[in-house]
């Protein structure tokens, strides 16, 4: 199961991480490194295995539809990188340069 | 993109829908945090370090949206699952503060049900497939027209509890998607588990269309259909985009899978300006939440304490008050009108006039303005007192009228407001009585002839004594004294 | 001078020497020293006196405060002063302990050396040449430099044992779901873990008490009690078996790092405890699955990290552009690379036969933790690392390199068992750390053989 460096330029997409050029090819062959070493774990027989048991096998804890939220010590304001009107501001979607208010949240840029 | 397509082309084909209906749970606070969920506040006031994805927050689950996801889920006769997981879906997205949205995929909390949407002719129940109903969080708000050039961010609606009902491909025609949307919203406002309010987005639909020539079982190609705003929108657009596939698969052309975005003031539809690749949403189940583990008792038990349904309620409205189906129809478009109805009929013991009364009178004021009928200042006992007075004698039905139209301006009760405008009608027999022999005596003319056995006069000298008590005279009571003249 | 002015002191020292360790990397003495007056007159008119009161801590730089930055080492959050604070913190200040500093760390937790700084490698005070390992690096090399005697760090993979065991001090992994997550920015979220550091096991078992305990604000604590772990204070070990799992102790391994084990094993015997041999068959698997779980979460933890409501913002073309300039700016080179690999484990057809599969392995070591204890263990006893503290960039060539400095402690976070290390000797004259693993919430059991062990050792264990 080769990466290929079309695979890291996706998964580069996917992930909002710009690389360069001179990037790509380091990190192809360290993924694929990596990886290789991951192959081990295909010749293990799983299919008897019960999910590891840990914390909440019983089920989660819920929370009552009451009480106050976990305060903020500071303003918005303070920790954004731009804000306008209490809106957090940033730049437009491509998909919006011209538009107005279609798709209005919910889709994958 | 118009639909300008020939019935005849269309006629050959057949229309393949499928909804997914994304509903806003009815809680005080969010799915995951303790944020209130109220609408319309100022942009981003209803935000905590959980729903802001704040470095090192957590979800909690709140056990309300839970309790309000299994009603729904009973209501649209679904297979609950006592064990069920929380996924995250990977995208970025501005008004997705997390990078991930926390929903429900492999493991959802129910399946395997069914709706009722009508009747065929022969009165065989039509069934549209439930495949799944799960629960995720809402995203916050992008909004690209407020300011030039960038994009204003309201994370308010972000972590609001969301149930996502998603229907089999069993819907032949707008029309049947149409009434799948209204006996949905009817069964989830009855259910209280939703506002379902369209305009504040309580309530979102988004279609899977797909076209096949008449007669062919297998699916055909369907594209996603978003961006409708009302349920009769989602009608048009269906019809748009099914007149778009016809006409592409007529000229033999293929249909390309793909996002296609209604616009309601051109009345067509255009495909999203989407995006290189494909959507990798990289599922796969939240670590920062354990399986949501429901006791089988517990579910039982909020089935058996089920609010009524809509189709049950009017069976029964049917058989208790002895309505026809247009009455029960009217009276059941809420679950509140309902209520009010069936309050009136059984504080006045007159179901019938209650009926009459809720159809005309009272839905008239409200659509007149006078707002909600949870609000509405005509408290149910009012109105039944209303209605006894009526039934009485002691107010005339278009004094009746005149006294509602106060009632549901001040709230004050009917006999107070009578009284206040003396349209209170005279029972009292004396007074009656002398009433009629002062007309007879200031019209000697007409007693006359009318005592000689003339008695379309009557008509006439009920008039005067009418005019003479001021309307307070029962005219009834007045018609018998007048014949009883005759006849003695 | 108070215990907060004395830690001041130290630090400042420890600043100005030759060295520059570079394991702090934010502290405000007058607010410190300000809360530390304040906790003594709230100590003072309280009923009971608070169980840390004026105890200075150094706190591992991904763990939310509201004073300091919470920059989790990275350039992403420079300066980033969180709004709310971890429940952990809340709970050590409640015990009226201060937080003095800040201490530097691998990006988000992300490597074993604490080279991966954004603000620069750490420095291990034995020999400033050499790592003090990592991720939570500058934590242990704060008590080993006495400047506290306590400290917070957390675990993904065994980022405060194999540090603890780097400079020689004691550090603890509780189970999973102890310790309240809420406030600990998530690398692993089924993995991660606050731990504690002490300058001895005491120190170490007191500040996991006082942390310790069900959190509503995190749905995967668990509602145990939460015992007084000073009371494992023991002397002997009668009726205690402790396993010594043969993978762990690999033909492979330094001489010299095993005879130190065996001595520790001699001194647990002696004191009555009885030493078996078991086997925990899926070991070697540990590093593999361990680097296909961790980098998949992490994917996806780190994805919030884009320029919107908080932290770096780097403008681009439009809105892709942001996000991408920001991130691959914000981001270091490792934790890009574990971004990616993430990213490509879970990606469309490539989810079933890495993360389903790294989730079903995971299940087979869970499960030979729960066959070893079944089979009558009360604890086990395992090198912490296979060997000491390694020369600052010695690996830095090789990714896959660096993650086998994990080997022997990812197994405690795949199956969410308490691990522990103490330090059990010298090699080279650089610390060496013995670990010692128990059951699910079994961190007495954990406690009493470090107890035992480290007044058995004596100043051996600095030998």
């Amino acid at each position: 199961m080769a990466v290929t460096r079309d695979d890291v330029e996706h998964i580069a997409r996917l992930a909002r991480l710009a690389l360069s050029d001179a990037e790509l090819p380091q990190l192809t062959e360290q993924l694929n490194g990596i990886l290789g070493h991951m192959d081990v774990l295909q010749r293990v027989d799983t299919r008897a295995v019960l999910p590891a048991a840990g914390v909440g096998d019983a089920g989660m804890r819920l929370r009552a539809d009451d009480g106050p939220p976990t305060p903020l010590a500071r303003g918005r304001a303070s920790f954004a990188p731009e804000t306008r009107d209490g809106f957090f501001i940033v730049p437009r979607l491509a998909t919006h340069e011209n538009a107005s208010a279609d798709d209005a949240g919910g889709a994958d840029e | 993109m118009t639909a300008s397509v020939s019935p005849s082309v269309t006629d050959a084909y057949e229309m393949v829908v499928g909804l997914e209906v994304h509903v806003q749970l009815n809680t005080h606070t969010k799915a995951f945090c303790n944020c209130s969920t109220e609408y319309g506040r100022p942009p981003n006031v209803n935000t905590c370090p959980v729903c802001l994805a704040l470095p090192g927050a957590l979800p909690v689950l709140n056990a309300a949206a839970v309790r309000l996801g299994v009603i729904a889920a009973h209501a649209l006769e679904c297979r609950i699952n006592c064990t069920s997981i929380f996924a995250r879906k990977n995208y970025f997205y501005p008004d997705l503060p997390k990078g991930y949205q926390i929903s429900q995929y492999d493991k959802p909390l129910a399946e395997h049900g069914r709706l009722m949407i009508g009747s065929t002719a022969d009165g065989q129940p039509i069934y549209v497939g439930v495949t799944r109903v799960h629960m995720e969080e809402d995203a916050g708000k992008s909004i690209h027209d407020r300011y030039s050039g960038v994009t204003a961010i309201d994370l308010n609606r972000a972590g609001v509890p969301l149930i996502e009902i998603v229907s089999d491909p069993d819907m032949r025609s707008s029309r049947e998607a149409g009434a799948y949307l209204r006996v949905l919203k009817q069964i989830l406002e009855f259910c209280e588990v939703s506002d379902v309010n369209m305009e504040e987005g309580s309530l979102r639909v988004d279609a899977n269309v797909s076209a096949r020539l008449k007669g062919e079982t297998t699916l055909g190609t369907k594209t996603e259909v978003k961006n409708m705003n009302s349920f009769s929108g989602v009608e048009r657009a269906l019809e748009a985009e099914f007149a778009r596939q016809c006409a592409a698969l007529a000229r033999g052309e293929p249909i390309e899978q793909q996002t296609m975005l209604w616009d309601g003031h051109k009345g067509e539809v255009r495909p999203a300006r989407t995006k290189e690749g494909s959507h990798d949403y990289r599922y796969f189940p939240e670590p920062d939440l354990p399986p949501l583990v429901l006791a089988q008792a517990w579910v039982d038990e909020i089935k058996t304490h089920l609010p009524e349904l809509p189709r049950a309620r009017r069976q029964r409205l049917a058989a208790e008050y002895s309505l026809g189906s247009d009455d029960v129809e009217v009276l059941t478009a809420t679950p509140a009108l309902a209520d009010y109805f069936e309050n009136v009929a059984r504080a006045s013991d007159d179901a019938k006039a209650a009926a009459n009364w809720v159809r005309g009178t009272v839905l008239a004021a409200l659509n007149a303005g006078a707002g909600d009928i949870r609000t509405f200042r005509v408290r149910p006992a009012d109105l039944a007192q209303l209605l006894r007075l009526v039934k009485d004698g002691a107010l005339s039905h278009s004094a009746a009228k005149t006294v509602f139209g106060e009632m549901a301006e001040s709230g004050q009760r009917p006999e107070q407001i009578a009284q206040r405008l003396g349209v209170l009608q005279e029972r009292d027999e004396g007074a009656i009585e002398q009433w009629v022999a002062e007309v007879l005596a200031e019209h000697p003319g007409e007693a006359t002839r009318f005592l000689g056995g003339e008695k379309k006069l009557q008509g006439v000298l009920v008039g005067f004594v009418m005019k003479k008590s001021g309307g307070r005279a029962d005219p009834k009571r007045v018609n018998q004294l007048l014949s009883s003249r005759i006849a003695g | 001078m108070t215990a907060v002015a004395d830690a001041f002191r130290r630090m400042s020292e420890v600043r100005a020497g030759a060295e520059g360790l570079n394991i702090v990397l934010s502290s405000d003495e007058r607010a410190a020293l300000n809360e530390e007056r304040e906790s003594a007159s709230r100590a003072a008119g309280a009923p009971a006196r608070p169980t840390l009161a004026g105890v200075p801590v150094a706190v591992k730089d991904n763990i939310a405060t509201l004073s300091l930055a919470t920059s989790c080492g990275s350039r992403i959050l420079e300066g980033y002063v969180s709004p709310y604070e971890a429940t952990a913190i809340a709970k050590l200040r409640a015990a009226g302990a201060i937080v003095v500093a800040k201490t530097n760390c691998d990006e988000f937790a992300m490597g074993s050396s604490t080279e991966h700084s954004a603000y620069g490698p750490a420095k291990n005070p034995v020999d400033p040449r050499l790592v003090p390992g990592g991720s939570s690096g500058g934590s242990a090399a704060v008590v080993a430099a006495g400047i506290t005697r306590m400290a917070l760090g957390s675990e993904t993979g065994g980022s405060v044992r194999q540090p603890a065991a780097f400079c020689g001090v004691v550090g603890v992994k509780p189970t999973y779901g102890r310790v309240s997550r809420f406030g600990l920015v998530a690398f692993a979220s089924s993995l991660d873990q606050i731990g504690t550091f002490g300058a001895t096991v005491d120190d170490a078992a007191l500040a996991l008490e006082t942390i310790a305990g069900v959190d509503l604000l995190d749905a995967t604590t668990a509602d145990e009690p939460v015992p007084h772990y000073g009371d494992s204070r023991t002397e002997r070990l009668d009726g205690v078996v402790i396993g010594k799992p043969r993978e762990y102790f690999p033909d492979s391994l330094d001489p010299r790092v095993r005879a130190l084990c065996d001595r520790s094993l001699d001194h647990l015997r002696a004191l009555g405890a009885q030493v078996r041999d078991i086997s925990m068959p899926h070991t070697d698997l540990a590093i593999p699955v361990y680097y296909i779980i961790a980098p998949a979460e992490a994917s996806s933890n780190l994805a919030r990290f884009d320029g919107v409501r908080y932290g770096l913002r780097i403008e681009g073309d439009g809105l892709r552009g942001m996000y991408e300039a920001t991130r691959s700016k914000g981001f270091g080179a490792e934790v890009v690379r574990r971004i990616l690999l993430g990213t490509y484990v879970l990606s469309a057809g490539y989810y079933d036969a890495y993360y389903k599969q790294a989730q079903g392995v995971r299940a087979l070591i869970a499960k030979d933790f729960r066959d070893a204890y079944a089979s009558g263990i009360t604890a086990m006893f395992t090198p912490t690392t296979p060997t000491p503290a390694f020369a600052i960039g010695a690996k830095s060539a090789d990714p896959y390199e660096m993650y086998l400095s994990d080997i022997f402690t990812v197994t405690a976070n795949l199956a969410g068992v308490p691990a522990m290390s103490v330090p059990i000797g010298r090699v080279d004259n650089l610390p060496i750390g013995g670990q010692i693993l128990a059951k699910h919430f079994d961190e007495p059991a954990m406690f009493r053989v470090a107890y035992a062990l480290e007044r058995a050792l004596g100043a051996e264990a600095r030998s």
